[in-house]
């Protein structure tokens, strides 16, 4: 089927090999020039014309005529090429037309191989012009599509090239016409070695003028800036399938030579491959019909860890926003029942006989309707959520992995800190089964607060206060080992303070394996102590990066970033330990010292509203399951869930023995 | 399309179009003598109303991207419109196939924030987009079209399994949606 295209209007492009067909009444030039993400064109070696018409992927004709067939091959583009414009354009001083005003109007089709018109064009409304920009090939996410342009210039080809960013457009125009000159003259094939000496030679003997200054008579309207994203492609290799010509590298090779008046390359001839990630992984086509069967790490980002993260938060949003979608559809229906209900009983026509049961029936029967219909959309979401979780949870890195995943069997540890931390698991009523891992950046922006008070009324009634604690404690110390595992050796420096001694038997995987800095700190002395020294850290790297002496650090200085816990608060605290805890609270973030605290907020009620803002500034997480927890979109309550080892697995054991003696080696 | 026509959003082969958008295009005024810095700024701002029944449920303007269902997205407040580009300055999604189930009307509108009328605004238009395929709905062109500040463009409405589109092109006066609810709730 031919879509055909009015200006402006575009179209997919399904296959990457094409034939551009241009018929015009009268001899005329084809010629293409290739545009980057800013539709720019990087030199000559981007230009395809009579007297150079091969570039990669794409042939022109070498004269002109009436009709012309260019053959391109998208795959063969280079990467940075986002936008192929096909040019036409009347020779000048051969004593053709003048302007397009006089010809027929030129018809453009891309085509398949096989000949079946994709797309047409026939470009009408022209007339002073000799040069027109008559379709653009350009990348959108991925796809190729075409666009009908149609944009004519009086000023010619000189003109059109300035406006694609070439400086050298008056020289380019004047080659490409002595080229067409000298074909139609001998109107048998100049060989292009021939054609492409000429080229260069005309180009070193020129000092560069300046971009022609002429300011372009625009005709029609102008071609929207294209809206490429910035993709992420692979460095491409080789440009299989493409016929290159052997005889013309000088063509291409143009803006090497010195003194040609060509923009500088700045590029590093090096460091061509280095830049582009890999390309992510993209879901297989979808069978019609059908949404798209899910992949990991289907999402933007330079590394699969960013992919995924991405993805993650992605699968968060959705499902924010799907259940938003759900419940105020609900909602809606609930009070529009409630309307319907309040007038019948307000009719009075309504209390005789059957005419009210009718009414209320119906109703009933709307809002059933309507929460149903809710209910199916939803139900298609989260099932495609589903399936997507399903292939995500399995494909995390260990620093977003459950402790049931196998990926902490094959734990190593790591060179690199990573990008994010799974911190529990979040759920929503509506879809108990789907759980969206919790992440967040690493370093860790605030503190945490593990709840070992009583909250809410739904909780287990059989956890007594002690288990609670001892619960909290445990999801202090996974949490702890989470992070000291994801940090590579000796980057990560834990502390605990446990005043009553009442967190041993949750602490002993930390303590047995010896990741910690020191044992945990004891009384009320230890409190201290331990506070004091991290305070005075917090201070001396303040000062030093505020005097930009980052260097100036004394020798011995352990720059890891640290994680104090503490147990039991405010026990064994003094006013001036809770200072020094607020100001850790504060300050520490900032300098890479984090704060644990595992605390029942009723114990420290004695101070007041001191240690409000204390509270405030913590994350508050919760041993067991609490629906505390708002998404930044719609502020839905969503049930949180800590990641804790299961029970009976050795995993937290084998992980931090691991971590230990990686640390023994860094020491 | 012309005022009051309607397009059924269904597709020949069966299918239902699953995304639109409402893109809005305007110059910003050129500058008078030599201080460039007053130039004539031009904020037009594009909002989509949400009705259930009737009654306004969400709406997505430029301090409220994102529906709460996240099916219609604005791309972001443009302040001072192109250079005559030709592009949309800005443009609301709407991803048909997820607009909550009660939702039935779209109503998009066009308001001029700083107050010029649409006679002052320099090559504006409003088009509506297959976001799918790129093809454009429905254009009005907005420059010199007469002494108000505002236009109720068109609605995106059910009918049966999918949407339909129905220009409105109605001229009203207000500086954002709110002062438009009035000029809107007869079109529903």
């Amino acid at each position: 089927m031919t879509a055909e295209l009015v200006r402006g209007q575009n179209h997919p492009l399904s296959q990457a090999r094409l034939e551009i067909r241009i018929s015009a009444g009268t001899p005329i030039v084809a010629s293409a020039t290739l545009s980057d993400a800013d539709g720019k064109a990087r030199g000559l070696e981007w230009v395809a014309h009579p007297g150079a018409p091969d570039l990669p992927g794409l042939e022109v004709s070498r004269q002109a005529a009436a009709d012309h067939r260019l053959a391109v091959d998208l795959d063969a583009m280079p990467e940075a090429v986002h936008r192929v414009n096909v040019l036409l354009a009347l020779p000048t001083g051969t004593g053709g037309p003048g302007r397009f005003g006089v010809v027929a109007a030129p018809f453009v089709a891309v085509t398949g191989l096989d000949g079946a018109e994709v797309a047409s064009y026939t470009i009408t409304g022209l007339d002073a012009e000799t040069a027109v920009v008559a379709l653009e090939l350009y990348r959108r996410q991925g796809a190729w599509k075409v666009r009908a342009v149609g944009q004519g210039y009086a000023g010619g080809l000189a003109e059109l090239f300035t406006d694609q960013g070439l400086s050298e457009a008056r020289q380019l125009a004047g080659t490409i016409n002595e080229a067409v000159a000298q074909g139609l003259a001998r109107s048998v094939q100049a060989p292009s070695q021939r054609a492409a000496d000429g080229d260069r030679t005309r180009q070193t003997a020129t000092p560069a003028l300046g971009p022609d200054q002429s300011g372009p008579a625009r005709q029609g309207t102008p071609a929207p800036a294209s809206p490429h994203p910035s993709s992420a492609y692979p460095p491409q290799g080789g440009q299989p399938g493409h016929p290159t010509d052997p005889v013309d590298p000088s063509a291409v090779t143009q803006p090497s030579t010195p003194g040609a008046g060509s923009p500088v390359d700045y590029s590093h001839p090096g460091r061509q491959n280095s830049a582009p990630p890999p390309p992510p992984p993209t879901a297989p086509p979808a069978q019609p019909g059908q949404p798209a069967r899910p992949v990991a790490g289907d999402a933007t980002g330079w590394s699969m860890d960013e992919r995924l993260y991405n993805q993650v938060w992605g699968m968060f949003e959705d499902l924010a926003r799907s259940t938003a979608a759900y419940r105020s559809a609900v909602d809606f229906a609930d009070s529009r029942m409630e309307k319907e209900l309040d007038q019948v009983l307000s009719d009075p026509r309504s209390r005789i006989g059957g005419q009210g049961d009718a009414a209320r029936e119906a109703a009933r029967a709307k809002y059933t309707q309507l929460v149903d219909q809710a209910r199916q959309v939803l139900d298609r979401d989260l099932a495609q959520l589903t399936a997507e979780a399903d292939v995500v949870e399995p494909a995390l890195p260990p620093a977003y992995a459950r402790w049931d995943n196998p990926v902490w069997h094959a734990y190593r540890v790591p060179m690199e800190m990573p990008m994010a931390l799974r911190l529990g698991d979040l759920r929503l009523p509506e879809s108990e089964l789907l759980r969206i891992p919790m992440l967040v950046r690493l370093p860790l922006e605030r503190g945490l607060w593990i709840d070992s008070g009583r909250t809410g009324a739904g909780e287990d009634p059989l956890a007594d206060t002690g288990a609670l604690q001892h619960l909290a404690m445990e999801t202090a110390v996974a949490l702890a080992a989470r992070l000291l595992a994801v940090y590579p050796a000796g980057e990560f420096t834990t502390h605990v303070i446990d005043p009553a001694g009442s967190g041993a038997k949750a602490l002993a995987p930390l303590v047995q394996t010896g990741v910690l800095a020191a044992p945990p700190a004891l009384g009320a002395a230890g409190v201290s102590d331990v506070l004091t020294r991290l305070t005075q850290r917090v201070d001396l790297v303040q000062m030093a990066v505020r005097g930009g002496a980052a260097d100036s650090l004394p020798p011995g200085f352990d720059t890891a970033e640290q994680l104090l816990i503490v147990n039991d608060f405010p026990h064994g605290f003094d006013d001036r330990a809770v200072t020094q805890l607020r100001y850790l609270a504060d300050e520490g973030p900032a300098v890479g010292v984090h704060l644990v605290m595992v605390a029942d907020r009723e114990e420290a009620v004695g101070y007041g509203p001191l240690l409000d803002p204390l509270w405030r500034s913590l994350l508050r997480l919760t041993p067991l399951p609490d629906d505390h927890l708002a998404d930044p979109w719609v502020g839905h309550a969503w049930t949180y869930e800590p990641s804790l080892v299961p029970v009976g697995s050795q995993v937290l054991q084998q992980v931090l023995t691991q971590v230990a003696a990686a640390r023994t080696k860094y020491e | 399309m012309t005022k009051g026509q309607a397009i059924s959003l269904q597709k020949n082969d069966g299918g239902s179009l699953a995304a639109v958008r409402m893109g809005l295009g305007w110059q910003a005024a050129p500058r008078r003598g030599l201080f460039g810095s007053r130039t004539r700024e031009i904020d037009l701002d594009a909002s989509a109303v949400l009705f259930a029944d009737k009654q306004p449920v969400d709406v997505v303007f430029f301090r409220h991207l994102v529906s709460d269902d996240g099916s219609v997205r604005h791309t972001g407040d443009n302040l001072v419109g192109g250079v005559g580009q030709g592009g949309d300055d800005e443009a609301i999604l709407v991803d048909l196939s997820r607009v909550p189930v009660h939702i039935d009307q779209i109503v998009f509108t066009v308001n001029s924030f700083t107050g010029q009328t649409f006679q002052e605004v320099q090559n504006a238009f409003c088009r509506l987009v297959d976001e799918t395929n790129g093809q454009e709905l429905a254009r009005y062109t907005l420059a010199g079209g007469g002494a108000y500040t505002a236009q109720i463009m068109a609605k995106v409405h059910r009918s049966g399994p999918g949407w339909t589109m129905t220009a409105l092109g109605t001229p009203a006066n207000g500086r954002t949606f709110q002062d438009l609810m009035p000029a809107i709730l007869p079109h529903l």
